[in-house]
Order: structure tokens, then C-alpha cells, then sequence
């Protein structure tokens, strides 16, 4: 079966990854010059199903949990298994319980516990959460894995094309927040993030600090960067990041530690996260092609889930040809 | 029947829509709490005034009348901006004014709620304006054309409930014939039930639905609440007394002392 997988971001390069390995020929058409260019590069690139399932409905946590693994098979070394410490300021300690009565898989620290884990952080919370199962990797990183590896196997990638010009049995539509208006009910959610550079303060994992108006996470990565996000806006506008954002975003990282103060700005980046209604994933179909999209704010967390259904249906379609909708 | 500038409701729940974990459930709980008008905010929730096209759709979808508010905005000017926005995009002429002081206690600039509030009378809004419990404030907002007042009874946010329902109670008393909706710092239906059964016309509620664990049913205990509470109101509760009423003859005591 020959398959064309539209889109190089998490979706796309994960879909194409799980179709390789089950000997599907493919190949990945991305409209623009490389991977990664649409909402995925700007993603924190958390593995934290048991915080997101504070918000998100229960199949982020049951389609999520796998997920760590998955990319640890794909990509060893990537996946940096700490789990996830969330904190509170003083003033909104309330948010912890409200948190935690919410959401499960986590234990209660006390300031020595969180000092033991992130020794930076010593003295400056009296409580915190830890989800000892999750995991982080670095989105960027990732993607460039992923596209190394199936280049490596000789997987076809047209860059800029417009259309591919041969035939295909199907396509897996993967363009994410460029089909919004074109699949109904699928909208945008804007994010911004920025990075900064710290020698001053060293994390192991990623912290989230609660707060009533403007939850924020900060993901280390290497070479003392910090990436800070992230925040949720219903609008399409994938412009510059605001001062209102840069404000509330610097806000909270200087919250959770001065040494912030005096890090470098060296990045700011918006991106718009496609979302159905629910903000849930779905596959869909139109005639020959597939639509994986939805992926809301958890492109990495789900995509591998994502990935493996449409695989399924695609070798259930290999054993069964007639039964292929038409 | 309530009418809020000329348009009759039925129910008495207003409902923002920040917040909630995605906009199915959001429409869920439109439809469980049978709201027939929600706020919608175009600064806060959107960037720079930049609205989702899809996000307003499915608002639009709802099928329930739109209330845009001007959450968010520090001055007047920018929410005067943000009212002639939201009628563009709503083509309404109902605007939630929020005009916000103080950053941290999101505490109403009643000065500049004042001011916008006539600006933007004049230009032919129906202004609904976010304010505190004093008189004098209210007694300007209605000067300046304002003909429905919406009082907080705690900080935006805090789910504190009433906290000076005494002030709630005078101010009741104060406009007895105008429309009055406490908006912001209800926490619980109880809370609800506390200021219907005051005399309050509606209640306008945003966090303790959309930050609830359940924000579906949360919705339907609030329209539950609320009608509990306004049918209270029109039963005429009776007012506390400081000692116990036997409501039965006590038999061999002729009086109590």
C-alpha cells in the first residue's frame, strides 16, 4: 500500500514512523522547507498525562500513558524520565489541593522533599506535588531524530511541493491548524512561549507553578535553556508574542525563582494548536484521505496513540480490501 | 419575568465562558443549566482583540444570546474600544462593562466605569456594568444611562460568597424596581441561593462552573440554586429572630421568660 502522509510536524513524523515500521511505503510531503515548522517546534514537549488529566477529559491519561515509552523506543536517549514537580506561590497554596483533588498518580513533598529532587528551588516552597511518572523530551530534538531516522531509511520526504505527483491508495492528512475552516468544528487555540538562558539556576524536570489566572510550566533543556509556556488563547492569530503574554510568562518564571530575573530572553514564539470541541485528537475520513488532527495542546503526549490507530486501520484495510470505505 | 432592556428571560443564571476545560463542555453546560445568555470575553480570552473566527461560531452555536464583556480592559478608553469591537463581531448592543483598577484584586475603577459607561450610552449601548456594592457608584452608573446594575458580592474569582450581605441587602432595598445581578465571587450554589433569596434578579457566574470537577452539573445546581433561592424570595422567608418560636403550644407554660 502506498501511502502519503501530509505534514512534517509530531503528528505527521509519528504517523510516518509507525507506518514504516509496519512496512507501509511512504512518503511525507511538507509544504514548508523543513520539520517541525507549525505549532509542534514551540511545544514543551511534556509527557504528563497525569497533570494534563486536570483539564483534559480521560483519554488524554489512558491514550497518554504509553506515550514516554513509545518515544523511548523510537528515539533512545531522547526521553528524560523525572517526573513532574508542580508548585504553588504562597498566596495561592489552595490551587495545590484543588490540583491534586483533581488528578491522581502524584505524592505530597514537603520543602525538604522538593529540595532533594531540585536543590535550586530549596527554601522557596513549602509544598509541592510530584507526579513521579511522567517524563519530558525535547520537541525540536525529537523531530530532528525522527526525520534523521527515516531518512536513514530511505523514506521519501518532498519539501515545498505543492502536490505530490504520484498516486497513492492514501493519504494521512497531518497539516494540523492549516485545515482550520476546512474541517468542521476544528479551531485554533493560540500559544506563546519563550526561552530563556540561565547559568544561575539549574532544573532537572519540569516545574509547573499554578496560579488562578495564568498557569505557566518551565521545561529545562540543554545548554542551560529554559523553556517557559504556555499560554491559551481562543484565536488564529499566530503572531508575534504580546507584552501582555511576555509579561505574565516572565512574571511567573521570576515567581518561581529570581535567578530568572537575570537570564537572557533568546527566544519568544507563538504558534496556533488546531482543537475539535472536546480537545481531543480524532481520526477521520474523507474519500482517500485520513485526517489525524486535534491534537490541542498534546501533540507529543498523543500523537504516538494517534499513530498506532491509524496504523491498525490501515493494516486491517491490507487484510481486508473490500471492506475499505470508499 | 425578568426583562433586561426590554428583552424578556426566563432564566435567571448568566454564565461566562473563560475557562472551561474545552468548549464541548462549555456547551454542556449551557444546555444543563438552560442559561439563556453568556459573556464572552474579546481581550482577555482572544489576542488583542484578534478573534477566533471558529471559537465565536461555536459561541454563536450555542444558540443562546451573547453578552460580551470587556474583561481585561485597565482604562477606559480601552474598553470603550473593546464594546465597539464586540458589537462588530455580536452585532449586539448589550456590553458587560469591566473597567479594572487594580490588577491583582481585579477590583473595579468605578471612576472610569463611569465614565465608559456614559461614553458609551451615548453611542447607543446597553451597558451592563461590573461594579461594587456602594450606592453613590450605582446611583452615577444610572445617571449615565446604565438601567441594569451588577454588584459583586466578593472579588472575580476568590468563590467567597456574600461577603457583606448587609451592604447587598441595603443596596436591594436602595433600587427596589431595577434590574440588579450580583456578578463575581459566588463560589457554591448556596451562595446563589443566599443573594435570590435577597431579592436579587439573577446571578452572573463564571469560575465556579467552568473550574468546577464537573462543570456540567455544577451548571445545573446553580440554575437549581437560583430557583430555589428567587422562589424563597417571592415566598416571603421569614426574618431570623434571637430566641426559639415552639412551633406548637407548649402545654402548662402560659409564657416563656
Amino acid at each position: 500500500m502506498r501511502i502519503l502522509v501530509k505534514g512534517a510536524g509530531v503528528a505527521g513524523l509519528t504517523v510516518a514512523w509507525q507506518l514504516y515500521r509496519h512496512g507501509f511505503d511512504v512518503t511525507i510531503a511538507e509544504r514548508a522547507g523543513k520539520v517541525g515548522t507549525g505549532a509542534s517546534g514551540f511545544a514543551g514537549g511534556m509527557l504528563a498525562p497525569w497533570c494534563e488529566r486536570e483539564s483534559a477529559e480521560e483519554p488524554v491519561l489512558t491514550l497518554g500513558r504509553s506515550a514516554a515509552d513509545w518515544w523511548e523506543a523510537a528515539l533512545p536517549g531522547h526521553v528524560q524520565r523525572k517526573g513532574t514537580l508542580v508548585v504553588a506561590g504562597g498566596r495561592d497554596a489552595g490551587e495545590l489541593d484543588r490540583f491534586a483533588g483533581r488528578t491522581s498518580g502524584w505524592e505530597w513533598l514537603d520543602d525538604a522533599g522538593i529540595s532533594a529532587l531540585e536543590p535550586d528551588l530549596a527554601g522557596r516552597f513549602r509544598k509541592a506535588l510530584f507526579f513521579r511518572q511522567e517524563a519530558h523530551l525535547d520537541p525540536r530534538k525529537a523531530l530532528s531524530a525522527l526525520t534523521a531516522g527515516l531518512e536513514e531509511a530511505r523514506m521519501r520526504f518532498l519539501f515545498g511541493a505543492a502536490g505530490a505527483p504520484e498516486r497513492y491508495d492514501r493519504v494521512i492528512d497531518c497539516t494540523g491548524a492549516a485545515r482550520i475552516g476546512r474541517i468542521p468544528n476544528l479551531r485554533g487555540v493560540r500559544g506563546e512561549m519563550l526561552s530563556l538562558e540561565s547559568d544561575e539556576i539549574t532544573l532537572s524536570r519540569p516545574v509547573r507553578l499554578l496560579h488562578p489566572r495564568h498557569p505557566i510550566y518551565i521545561v529545562p533543556r540543554e545548554k542551560s535553556r529554559f523553556m517557559i509556556g504556555a499560554t491559551m488563547l481562543e484565536s488564529e492569530d499566530a503572531g508575534p508574542v504580546t507584552a501582555r503574554s511576555l509579561m505574565e510568562l516572565l512574571n511567573a518564571a521570576y515567581a518561581l525563582h529570581p535567578a530568572f530575573g537575570e537570564a537572557r530572553l533568546v527566544e519568544t514564539g507563538a504558534g496556533v494548536r488546531p482543537a475539535y470541541p472536546d480537545n481531543l485528537p480524532r481520526m477521520t475520513e474523507d474519500g482517500d484521505t485520513i485526517h489525524v488532527n486535534g491534537f490541542y495542546r498534546h501533540g507529543f503526549l498523543l500523537a504516538p496513540a494517534m499513530a498506532g490507530e491509524v496504523a491498525r486501520r490501515l493494516l486491517a484495510e491490507q487484510r481486508q480490501p473490500e471492506r475499505r470505505a470508499s | 419575568m425578568l426583562k433586561l432592556y426590554d428583552i424578556a428571560v426566563q432564566s435567571r443564571l448568566l454564565l461566562g465562558t473563560a475557562r472551561f476545560p474545552s468548549p464541548a463542555i462549555l456547551a454542556e453546560a449551557v444546555r444543563r443549566s438552560k442559561t439563556e445568555i453568556v459573556t464572552v470575553s474579546l481581550r482577555r480570552e482572544t489576542s488583542g482583540g484578534k478573534a477566533s473566527g471558529a471559537f465565536f461560531d461555536l459561541i454563536r452555536e450555542l444558540g443562546v444570546r451573547v453578552l460580551p464583556n470587556t474583561a481585561g480592559c485597565h482604562s477606559v478608553q480601552e474598553a470603550v474600544l473593546t464594546a465597539k469591537m464586540a458589537r462588530e463581531v455580536f452585532r449586539t448592543d448589550w456590553i458587560k462593562l469591566e473597567v479594572i483598577g487594580h490588577h491583582d484584586t481585579l477590583q473595579p475603577d468605578v471612576f472610569g466605569l463611569v465614565e465608559a459607561a456614559r461614553i458609551l450610552t451615548a453611542e447607543g449601548f446597553q451597558v451592563f456594568p461590573y461594579t461594587t456594592d456602594d450606592l453613590v457608584v450605582a446611583e452615577k452608573l444610572l445617571e449615565a444611562g446604565c438601567r441594569v446594575l451588577m454588584p459583586w458580592c466578593a472579588p472575580i474569582g476568590s468563590a467567597m460568597g456574600p461577603v457583606n450581605p448587609m451592604a447587598l441587602r441595603t443596596f436591594r432595598a436602595h433600587f427596589p424596581d431595577l434590574p440588579l445581578i450580583v456578578d463575581a465571587g459566588i463560589g457554591r450554589p448556596s451562595h446563589a441561593a443566599q443573594v435570590m433569596e435577597l431579592g436579587y434578579d439573577a446571578v452572573l457566574l463564571n469560575t465556579a462552573v467552568a473550574g468546577a470537577g464537573d462543570p456540567a452539573s455544577m451548571a445545573e445546581a446553580f440554575a437549581l440554586a437560583i430557583e430555589a433561592g428567587r422562589l424563597a424570595h417571592s415566598a416571603v422567608p421569614l426574618e431570623p429572630r434571637d430566641m426559639a418560636v415552639p412551633s406548637t403550644p407548649v402545654i402548662g407554660k402560659a409564657v416563656f421568660s
